[in-house]
């Protein structure tokens, strides 16, 4: 689906640029270190492919994943935690490159967003479902004098 | 001359389109049944004026006539037939001409079925409808118009872009915007009961097919894009958490709401304001989701630049609409009196959970697509939002919705004794429990998903067979089942496919177990607990492509259980590569298996997938989907929605 919004984008725009043939991590990438590899497969799937449309690192197909993927195991077998990894694409990219966005300063907006509107709307609908449960039988007004018409129509048919 | 005629055709639709926005909607005011009685041939008119137009350039696409820009643009002489057809909508004058016809089409069905409507309601209900379709038809006429021919034509065609050429995606956007634009008519006579100032039980039952239906073709089209995705892109992903995809996701959850909340309204008289503020929201995010695809805003800023003559036009289309019935909505909801009354613990209240669970997760997709682009323009940020955020911020409200949902099906109208119902789903939340807790200790990674997505899969499954077994009675008549009304049914295989749905994505996501190595011809590997081997790999040439296919067998246990071969192809007119990665689909999980390039060194990259469950991801919106079909056909639908007076004069009255 993510290619389809490559698709649709390019349907639009004549920017494409064609990956070639290559793809998502390759064998020769691969770390010996299975925890390690495990590690960086893990950091991978939160870092943005920049010159893609929302992928992830470990999914694309770019050249310039590639490069991201190798640099990561790189830091990694250097010894480096998954933060300071992390913080170390995020020092060169930017925090674009970061699919998880962070939670600091107006970024608390976005996450917090979610809870708080559930809160809210949970209030409003305990308000009005205690209304209804307090509220009298309103008294049918009956029939308009169309509809009034309309029935009889429909019954006399 | 044909395409001429298309042409012709589609300024007349816009042309009836106008009249069919005025004329009914001024009799309907004054009371002049003259004047309202023009909608319904206008909207069958209209439909067909379009069904014309679309039908060129179809017979255009069919023919290969490239004196059109836009076959020249998205088509080739030597492509398959199937394709040749599917083209037409595979690009965006096309799409938005197929978007259009489907306006016109459900305008016209709600002027063929709408015979025992109101009068005033009809004529504005279709006037409303045809001022949406007046909008869209000026956006192609004047910003994209598909008609558009070349001085000098080229010898062939630049070819359809090979990842669209796949049957998945050749029905996955008609099922998308009959979706989509299904939830117009539901605008529509939101819009309509606006003006007429009146919402009543009778009202909710004309809506709720249309929201139905919509809703139904919204699960087809989201479900179809999915499973491409799954064996088009070589990684087995389903679900991204893109723009585009919520885009769809949006909606869908809101019709979701609004097929819900429309019950209440129908049933018991309550809810209605909000209902109708549903019905606008759900078409609205219908329209940001074409913006959002349209204009390229958000996947990349700068695409907006392309082509900000149709984005702007597409914005001021979803500002005047959705804007507009909203301000209606303000100077009039106050008139939607609720009638109803019930108590805390009662069905209505359950639905108003329901809808506050659905209607919050949407805005929440919707506040996480949005931010990147808010964060640019006020706080000078550029950020991502993707998978990891949904998946934290999105989820939470699934699972509460699982976890009530059983409850909440099976309480009674008005008051209930919410006691006597946990009675009732207490064996299904045991086995749940259970089944869980088996999973729990077979597993041999940690991860909480799977036993959780197992648990809300058999509560869920449980739940829906336990409300079908409470409704044999005291004496459990399996008989009363057959004659339940097929809204019930619908009702249960609806949510035991959720249930199906929730287990096939927990699995999945944590079971899945991948390979990537470089394999050597005549050698055998192991992946999970098969057997590979990569027998041979050779050239073959296709109608429109060159494919490097790898011929691969499956062994469990020394026994083969599948022959499969993954293609690389590469389109040479459009100078793309695919992958055509292959599939053994079993009931318990599918063997995923894509080539690559061949190595200096000699063997071939492969990558292996066990994908455990992957099947029951589908299979359960399969079941969501049939389940809106069987409710579709319930009595009440056919005899309240699609009556004719004749056949009320057929029925004498007892």
């Amino acid at each position: 689906m993510k290619q389809l919004v490559l698709i649709l984008s390019l349907l639009l725009s004549a920017t494409f640029v064609s990956t070639g043939p290559a793809w998502a991590v390759l064998p020769d990438e691969v770390l010996d270190d299975p925890v390690l590899e495990e590690r960086a497969r893990e950091i991978s799937k939160g870092l943005r492919c920049l010159v893609c449309q929302n992928e992830s690192i470990d999914e694309s197909n770019a050249p310039l994943a590639r490069d991201l993927r190798i640099v990561v195991r790189e830091r990694l077998v250097a010894g480096d935690t998954n933060d300071e990894v992390v913080e170390f694409i995020v020092e060169r990219y930017g925090e674009f490159a970061l699919l998880n966005p962070t939670t600091d300063g107006w970024n608390r907006l976005l996450w917090w967003a979610g809870p708080a509107m559930f809160l809210i709307a949970l209030l409003m609908g305990a308000l009005y479902v205690r209304g209804r449960a307090a509220a009298p039988v309103v008294d049918d007004k009956g029939l308009s004098d169309s509809e009034q018409e309309r029935l009889n129509k429909i019954l006399n048919d | 001359m044909v395409t001429e005629l298309g042409h012709f055709a589609l300024i007349l639709a816009f042309l009836v389109a106008i009249v069919q926005m005025v004329v009914p909607a001024i009799g309907a005011h004054k009371r002049w049944s003259g004047w309202m009685a023009v909608a319904e041939p206008a909207a069958t008119i209209q439909f067909i004026l379009t069904l014309l137009a679309f039908g060129a350039l179809t017979h255009a696409f069919i023919v290969s006539d490239f004196s059109l820009r836009l076959v020249v643009l998205n088509s080739h002489s030597a492509k398959p037939m199937l394709y040749k057809i599917s083209g037409t909508w595979g690009n965006h004058e096309g799409s938005m001409l197929l978007w259009v016809l489907i306006v016109t089409l459900f305008g016209a069905m709600a002027a063929w079925f709408g015979g025992n409507l109101p009068p005033t309601l009809r004529a504005r209900v279709l006037s409303v409808q045809s001022a949406i379709a007046v909008a869209f038809f000026a956006f192609i006429l004047f910003t994209s118009n598909p008609f558009l021919r070349l001085a000098v034509p080229p010898f062939d065609g630049q070819d359809l872009n090979p990842l669209l050429q796949d049957p998945g995606l050749a029905f996955h956007p008609p099922f998308l915007y009959l979706g989509y634009v299904g939830l117009s008519i539901c605008f529509s006579f939101a819009v309509a009961a606006l003006i007429e100032g009146r919402v009543d039980a009778a009202w909710a039952r004309w809506v709720r097919p249309w929201t139905l239906a919509a809703w139904v073709f919204l699960t087809i089209g989201i479900a179809l894009g999915s499973w491409w995705a799954y064996y088009e892109l070589g990684w087995g992903g389903f679900w991204f958490w893109d723009p585009v995809e919520n885009a769809s996701f949006m909606p869908w959850l809101f019709a979701a709401a609004l097929l819900h909340s429309a019950i209440v309204v129908e049933k018991r008289e309550s809810l209605k304001s909000w209902t109708i503020l549903l019905a606008i929201l759900a078409f609205g995010f219908s329209l940001i989701g074409t913006f959002i695809v349209r204009s390229g805003l958000l996947t990349s800023v700068h695409a907006f630049a392309n082509d900000p003559e149709r984005g702007v036009f597409i914005l001021g289309i979803l500002v005047f609409f959705t804007g507009g019935a909203l301000m209606l909505f303000a100077a009039r909801a106050n008139a939607m009196q609720a009638k109803g009354v019930f108590g805390l613990v009662s069905r209505e209240s359950a639905l108003v959970a329901n809808n506050i669970l659905l209607a919050v997760s949407s805005l929440v997709v919707f506040v996480g697509t949005m931010w990147p682009l808010v964060a640019e323009m006020f706080l000078d940020r550029k950020l991502s939002v993707g998978p990891p955020f949904f998946n934290s911020a999105f989820t939470p409200f699934m699972l509460v919705l699982g976890l009530i949902l059983p409850v909440g099906a099976m309480l009674p109208w008005k008051r209930a004794k919410v006691g006597r119902v946990i009675r009732a789903l207490a064996p299904a939340f045991v086995i749940a429990v259970l089944l869980a807790a088996l999973v729990w200790t077979m597993q041999t990674g940690r991860t909480i998903l799977g036993p959780v997505g197992v648990f809300l899969g058999a509560w869920l499954v449980g739940g829906a067979l336990t409300d079908l077994w409470s409704r044999t009675g005291q004496n459990r008549d399996i008989g009363r089942l057959l004659r339940l009304p097929r809204a019930d049914w619908g009702k249960t295989v609806a949510h035991g496919g959720l249930g199906i749905t929730m287990v096939g994505v927990a699995g999945l996501m944590a079971w899945q177990v991948e390979d990537i190595r470089v394999a050597n011809i005549g050698e055998r590997f192991e992946v999970g607990s098969y057997e590979l081997e990569l027998i041979g790999v050779e050239q073959v040439r296709g109608p429109n492509y060159f494919s490097t296919m790898a011929e691969v067998a499956v062994y469990d246990n020394g026994v083969e259980v599948a022959h499969l071969y993954p293609e690389k192809r590469d389109y040479p007119v459009a100078k793309m590569p695919t992958t055509e990665a292959a599939i053994d689909y079993k009931f318990l999980r599918d063997v995923y298996v894509v080539i690559g390039d061949p190595q200096d060194g000699g063997g071939w990259v492969m990558r292996t997938y066990i994908k455990p469950l992957a099947n029951w991801i589908w299979g359960g919106s399969i079941l969501m989907a049939l389940g809106g079909l069987i409710s579709l056909t319930d009595r009440r639908f056919r005899v309240a929605a699609g009556a004719k007076k004749t056949t009320a004069k057929a029925v004498p009255a007892e």
